[in-house]
C-alpha cells in the first residue's frame, strides 16, 4: 500500500491543484503533499513494500535511496515555496535587466510541480525499462513549465533548450530501450521481459553486442538528462533561470533520477559481464564532467550558474564512483544523498540572496554575513559541504570514492579526481568567500531582507542533515548503500 | 509493400531536407507518420491482432491528425512561413542526407539481422534518425526543430517496430503519450517565443551563455 | 540482313532528332493558343545556318571553332551506342554506359571551353552554371543506369540494359525502375536545358544557362550546335523510352524483320510521346529559381542512389526468377 500511496498522493494533489481557486489552500496543499510524501518515504525504510503491477513497480534499496533524496528536497522546497509564492504571487515583477514581467499562473505551477514529484517517484520505483523511459520523459515534460514561471526572455530560452535537448536525448534512450529488447529477445530460452530483475537473472543469455549498443545509447540519452559533459548544455540555463526552489529540485532530485535510470542499465550490464565497457565509459565521462564543471566554476559571474556547474561536477563524481566499482560504488551512492541535499540547501539560500540583492551577479553581492547572518552562514557552510570539507557528508562520500580508486588500482584517475576537487574548491572559495565577507554595497535595498521561517527553516534543516550524516551514518542507510552497491557490482564500506 | 513504405520514408526525409516551406514540411511529416503507422500491420507475421490495429490507429490519429493541427496552429500564431537561411544550406544538408542513407545502408548490411522482412528497414530507420538530428541542428526556426524531433522519433519508431516486437501495449501507448505531450508543449513554447521575441529564430536566443 | 538493319536506328535518330524540338515547340504554342512554327522549322533553321558564313572574333582561338565540331562528333558517336527499337545498338560492349557519360561530358567540356574562349562575362557565367549543374546531374545518370544494369542482368552495357528491361521486370522491381525513371527524367530535362532547370526561349542572358554559352556562335557553328542539341535530346530520350516502354515483340512475332520494325515503331511513338510530354511540362510548369536547381538535381541523384542501393540489396523472392534473364550473351 505504501508504494501506491506514494504515487497517488502527488498525482491526485497535482490534479486538485489545477482546480483549486484560493491561493492559500493551494499552497497548503503543496506543503501537505510534500510532508505526507516525506512521511511515507520514511516509513518505507522501516516497513517492507510489496511490488505492484506484476513487478513493474517495486521499491528496491537502490530506488529507496533516490526516493529519499527526492522526497526530502521536495518537502523542503514546498515549505520554502510558501513564503516565495506569497511574495511573488500574482503581481507584476520587475527585473533589473529586462523590465516588467508577469509570472505564470500559480495553479499551473503548483500542479506541474506535484506531477513532477509523482513522475520522479515513479522513476525511482520503475523496474521495467519501458515504464522507466516513459517516466523519465514525463519528468522532463512536467518540469519544463516550471522553468518558465517567470514569463520573460531568459527563462523562456532556458525552458526551450531544456525541452528540446532533453527530449532529443531521451529519444535516443528509447533507442537504447529497443536495443535492450533486442538483446533480450535473442536469449535461448525465448523471450525475457524488460524487468530489471528478470534481465539480471537471465543476464548470461543476453546478446552482448546488442547490449553494448544499448548501453551506449542509454549513456548518451540519459546522460543528456544527467548533465554529463559534454551533453550538459541545457543544465546551467535551466538551473539559473527557474525559481530557486525548482532549481533545488532539478539539481538534487531530477538529474539524480536520470542517474538512477542509467544505474538500472549498469545493473543489467554488470550482471551480463560488461563491466569493462561500462566502467571505462563512466570513469571517462565522470572525469570529463568534473573537468567541465571545474573549468566553468572558475571566474563564474553568476552564482546560480556557479551552483549549476557544481551540479555537473557532482554528477561527474557520481559517475566516476560507479565506474570505479568496489567501495567507490557505495561512496557514489552516499554522494547521491549527500550532494543532493547540499545542492538543495545551496539553491534555496541562493534564492534568499537573490531576493535581497536583486541580482545574480557574484560581483554585486558582498557582506552576506552582515546583511543576512542566517543565510550568510548557511551559504558558507553549504559551500564547505559542497566542496567536500569535513565534517559534512560529501567529505565522507568523496573520501570513500578516493579510497575505492586506490583500491581498484586506478591511481592516475584517482590523482586526477583529487586535482579536480582541489581546483573546484579553490575556484568556489574565491567566489563564495568574497560574497560572504566585507560590507554590503550601498545600493542594495534593506527592506528586502527577509528572514522568516519558510526561507531559513528548510535550508537550515538540510544543513543539519548533511552535517549529521557526516558525523554518523544510520545503519539502515549503510545497509541500503551496501545492498545497492552490490547490485551494481561494487561492495559496501 | 513494406519496401514501398520505406522508400517513401527515405524520399520524404530528403524532401524535408530540401524544402524550407514550413507548411509543406508539416504536411510531409504528417504523411510520413501515417505511412509509418501501417508498418506494424505489415511486418508482424501474425499482423492484424487487436494490439497492432489499436497501435496503428493511435499512431495515425496522433501523427496524421493531431500533430499537423498543433503545428499548423503554432505556425499561424507565430506567423512564420519559411526557413530563409538555415545554418546549413539546403543543398549541403541534402548531400549529407544522401550520405547518411549510404552509411545507414552499409551499417544495415553489416548488422545482418536475419529475421527481418525487408533489408531496407534498418537503413531507413537509421537514416531517418540521422536526418531528424540533422534537421534539429541545421535549422534556425524553432518550428523546424520540432519537426526534426518528430522525424527523429519516427526513425526510432521504425527501429522499435523491428527490434522490439513484444513491447507491452501499455509502454507503447505511454511512449506515444509522451511524444504527444512533448510536441504539445513545444507548440506552446513556440507561441510564447514568438510573442516574447517577435521571431522564432533560435540563433537569436543567445542571452544565456557560460 | 540483321547486320544491315542495325544501322537503321542511328540513322533514324540522325534524321528525326530535330523533329523532337519541333514537336515540343508545337505543343507549347498550342498551349499558348498560337499556331506555332511548322514541325520542320528546326530543319529549316539548320539548313539556313549552314548556308551562311561565319564571323569570328579576333580574340578567339581554335578552341572556339573546335567546340561545336567536337561536341557534335561526340553526340553522333554516342548515338551509335544507344539502342532504339532494335535489341542491340551497332556499337555495344561492356561498360559503354560509362563511355556514354564521358561522351556527354566531352561535348560539354568543349562547349564550355569555347564559351570561355570568347572572354565574355556572360558566357563565362553560363559556363560556370552549366558545369555546376551537370556535375550534379551526372551522378544521377550514372547511378540510375547502374541500378538498372544491376537488376536487368548485370551487364554494364546499354544494349544489355535495353534487353533486360521488360514488362515482367517492371512487375518484379517496379519500385527501383520507377525511381530510376524519375531520376533520369530530371536528368533529361536538365541536360537538354528544358524548363524546370533552364528556359531555352528566354530573352534575358542573366537567367540563361546553356543558351548563353553559345551566344557568340553563328553560321555553320550554330547549326552544328543546334543539331548536336537535338541529337542529345534524342539519345537521352531513347534511354528513357527503352526504360519505360520496353516493347520486345521478338517473342511474339517469330520473324525478326517484322518484330524489329514493330519495336522500332513503338519506340518512335514513345519518342514523340516524350516530346509531347516535355512540351506539356514546359507549358504547365514555372522555372525553378536558379539557386534551387542544385537541390532538384541532388534530389535526383539521391533517388538514383536509393534505387542503386535497393538494387544491390539481395531481395529474396527475386532470386528465383532472375536466372533466365541473366546469362544471355549479346555477341553476334
Amino acid at each position: 500500500m505504501l508504494t501506491l500511496w506514494l504515487i497517488l498522493i502527488p498525482t491526485l494533489g497535482g490534479a486538485a491543484a489545477f482546480g483549486l481557486k484560493p491561493d492559500i489552500l493551494r499552497r497548503l496543499l503543496l506543503i501537505g503533499v510534500g510532508v505526507a510524501h516525506l512521511g511515507l518515504t520514511v516509513c518505507t525504510w522501516f516497513h517492507p513494500t510489496e511490488p505492484l503491477l506484476g513487478g513493474w513497480i517495486h521499491l528496491d534499496p537502490l530506488g529507496r535511496l533516490f526516493l529519499t533524496v527526492t522526497s526530502i528536497l521536495f518537502a523542503a522546497s514546498s515549505i520554502y515555496l510558501w513564503g516565495y509564492l506569497r511574495e511573488q504571487g500574482a503581481t507584476t515583477q520587475v527585473d533589473l535587466e529586462l523590465g516588467a514581467f508577469q509570472n505564470n499562473s500559480e495553479a499551473i505551477f503548483t500542479g506541474c510541480l506535484l506531477w513532477f514529484l509523482s513522475s520522479m517517484t515513479l522513476v525511482t520505483m520503475s523496474q521495467h525499462f519501458g515504464l522507466l523511459w516513459v517516466m523519465v520523459e514525463a519528468t522532463t515534460l512536467s518540469s519544463a513549465p516550471l522553468i518558465y514561471f517567470h514569463r520573460q526572455h531568459r527563462s523562456l530560452e532556458a525552458a526551450w533548450k531544456y525541452l528540446l535537448i532533453c527530449s532529443v536525448g531521451i529519444a535516443l534512450a528509447l533507442m537504447g530501450n529497443f536495443l535492450m529488447a533486442k538483446a533480450a529477445s535473442t536469449a535461448e530460452n525465448g523471450h525475457v521481459s524488460l524487468v530489471v530483475s528478470d534481465l539480471v537473472q537471465h543476464a548470461k543469455d543476453l546478446d552482448l553486442v546488442w547490449l553494448k549498443a544499448a548501453f551506449l545509447f542509454f549513456l548518451v540519452g540519459y546522460g543528456t538528462k544527467i548533465g554529463l559533459a559534454p551533453l550538459h548544455t541545457w543544465l546551467p540555463d535551466a538551473h539559473s533561470e527557474s525559481p530557486s526552489a525548482v532549481s533545488a529540485l532539478f539539481s538534487g532530485a531530477l538529474i539524480n533520477c536520470a542517474f538512477l535510470a542509467l544505474l538500472r542499465v549498469v545493473q543489467v550490464c554488470h550482471a551480463a559481464g560488461l563491466q569493462e565497457v561500462t566502467s571505462q565509459l563512466l570513469i571517462g565521462f565522470g572525469l570529463l564532467s568534473m573537468a567541465f564543471g571545474a573549468a566553468f566554476i572558475f571566474a563564474q559571474r553568476d552564482y546560480k550558474r556557479l551552483l549549476a556547474y557544481s551540479s555537473v561536477e557532482n554528477m561527474g563524481i557520481q559517475a566516476f564512483g560507479v565506474g570505479l566499482g568496489g567501495v567507490a560504488t557505495s561512496g557514489a551512492l552516499l554522494h547521491v544523498l549527500a550532494s543532493g541535499l547540499t545542492k538543495g540547501l545551496m539553491f534555496l539560500v541562493a534564492g534568499n540572496i537573490m531576493h535581497t540583492y536583486q541580482t545574480k551577479s557574484t560581483r554585486d553581492v558582498a557582506g552576506l554575513w552582515r546583511k543576512m547572518p542566517w543565510s550568510g552562514a548557511l551559504w558558507t557552510f553549504g559551500f564547505l559541504s559542497l566542496t567536500g570539507a569535513p565534517p559534512f557528508a560529501p567529505f565522507l562520500s568523496e573520501f570513500t570514492i578516493l579510497k575505492g580508486a586506490l583500491e581498484t588500482n586506478h591511481a592516475v584517475a584517482g590523482g586526477l579526481y583529487l586535482l579536480l576537487l582541489a581546483v573546484v574548491f579553490i575556484g568556489m572559495s574565491a567566489i563564495v568567500l568574497k560574497m560572504s565577507q566585507g560590507d554590503p554595497h550601498p545600493h542594495c535595498n534593506p527592506e528586502n531582507v527577509h528572514g522568516d521561517w519558510s526561507s531559513i527553516g528548510p535550508p537550515l534543516v538540510l544543513c543539519a542533515l548533511v552535517a549529521g550524516l557526516g558525523l554518523c551514518i544510520p545503519p539502515q542507510l549503510s545497509d541500503a548503500c551496501r545492498e545497492a552497491a552490490i547490485s551494481l557490482g561494487g561492495s559496501g564500506w | 509493400m513494406t519496401n514501398i513504405i520505406l522508400v517513401f520514408l527515405v524520399l520524404t526525409n530528403l524532401m524535408l531536407l530540401g524544402t524550407g516551406r514550413i507548411s509543406a514540411s508539416i504536411r510531409i511529416v504528417a504523411a510520413q507518420g501515417v505511412a509509418l503507422s501501417l508498418l506494424p500491420l505489415l511486418i508482424h507475421a501474425h499482423g492484424f491482432g487487436v494490439r497492432a490495429v489499436l497501435l496503428a490507429a493511435a499512431t495515425v490519429g496522433l501523427k496524421g491528425y493531431l500533430f499537423p493541427r498543433l503545428l499548423n496552429k503554432a505556425q499561424r500564431q507565430a506567423s512564420v512561413r519559411y526557413e530563409p537561411a538555415p545554418f546549413l544550406s539546403f543543398s549541403t544538408s541534402l548531400m549529407l542526407g544522401v550520405a547518411s542513407v549510404g552509411v545507414a545502408m552499409w551499417i544495415g548490411e553489416s548488422l545482418k539481422l536475419p529475421e527481418i522482412e525487408s533489408p531496407l528497414i534498418v537503413p531507413a530507420a537509421l537514416s531517418t534518425i540521422f536526418i531528424g538530428l540533422l534537421l534539429i541542428v541545421a535549422r534556425k526556426k524553432a518550428l523546424s526543430q520540432v519537426l526534426g524531433y518528430v522525424v527523429l522519433e519516427n526513425g526510432i519508431y521504425v527501429f522499435g517496430v523491428v527490434l522490439a516486437q513484444n513491447e507491452p501495449l501499455l509502454v507503447e501507448l505511454g511512449i506515444l503519450l509522451d511524444v504527444f505531450v512533448a510536441v504539445f508543449l513545444m507548440g506552446i513554447a513556440i507561441f510564447h517565443i514568438s510573442r516574447e521575441f517577435d521571431h522564432i529564430d533560435v540563433d537569436q536566443m543567445t542571452t544565456l551563455k557560460h | 540482313m540483321k547486320h544491315g538493319f542495325r544501322y537503321l536506328d542511328p540513322l533514324l535518330g540522325l534524321i528525326l532528332a530535330p523533329m523532337l524540338l519541333g514537336i515540343i515547340n508545337r505543343v507549347k504554342s498550342w498551349f499558348g493558343g498560337r499556331q506555332g512554327p511548322p514541325l520542320m522549322q528546326v530543319y529549316f533553321d539548320i539548313a539556313k545556318l549552314l548556308r551562311k558564313g561565319a564571323v569570328y572574333s579576333e580574340t578567339t582561338s581554335w578552341l572556339f571553332r573546335a567546340g561545336p565540331i567536337v561536341s557534335l562528333a561526340a553526340m553522333m558517336t554516342a548515338l551509335f551506342m544507344v539502342p532504339f527499337g532494335n535489341l542491340q545498338a551497332p556499337l555495344s560492349f561492356s561498360g559503354d554506359l560509362i563511355l556514354l557519360a564521358y561522351l556527354l561530358a566531352l561535348a560539354r567540356f568543349f562547349t564550355v571551353l569555347a564559351a570561355l574562349d570568347t572572354g565574355s562575362a556572360f558566357e563565362g557565367m553560363g559556363a560556370s552554371r552549366e558545369v555546376q549543374f551537370s556535375a550534379l546531374a551526372e551522378p544521377a545518370l550514372i547511378l540510375g543506369l547502374a541500378a538498372v544494369a544491376r537488376i536487368s542482368g548485370g551487364t554494364l552495357s546499354l544494349s544489355g540494359i535495353h534487353h533486360g528491361v521488360t514488362f515482367s521486370l517492371w512487375f518484379q522491381s517496379g519500385l527501383i525502375l520507377s525511381l530510376v525513371t524519375a531520376a533520369l527524367s530530371v536528368v533529361f530535362l536538365c541536360e537538354n536545358s528544358r524548363i524546370p532547370v533552364d528556359d531555352p526561349n528566354t530573352h534575358l542572358e542573366l537567367t540563361m544557362i546553356h543558351e548563353v554559352m553559345v551566344l557568340d556562335h553563328n553560321g555553320p557553328d550554330l547549326a552544328f550546335i543546334t543539331y548536336g542539341a537535338a541529337l542529345k535530346m534524342w539519345l537521352l530520350g531513347a534511354l528513357l523510352v527503352s526504360l519505360v516502354l520496353p516493347a520486345h515483340t521478338h517473342d511474339l512475332i517469330p520473324i525478326d524483320f517484322i518484330s524489329t520494325l514493330v519495336d522500332t515503331a513503338i519506340a518512335l511513338c514513345g519518342m514523340f510521346l516524350l516530346a509531347i510530354l516535355t512540351g506539356i511540362v514546359e507549358s504547365r510548369m514555372a522555372r525553378v529559381k536558379m539557386n534551387r536547381v542544385p537541390q532538384l538535381l541532388i534530389g535526383a541523384s539521391a533517388i538514383a542512389a536509393l534505387a542503386l542501393a535497393l538494387a544491390v540489396q539481395p531481395v529474396k523472392e527475386k532470386n528465383g526468377n532472375r536466372t533466365h534473364e541473366t546469362q544471355v550473351t549479346y555477341r553476334n
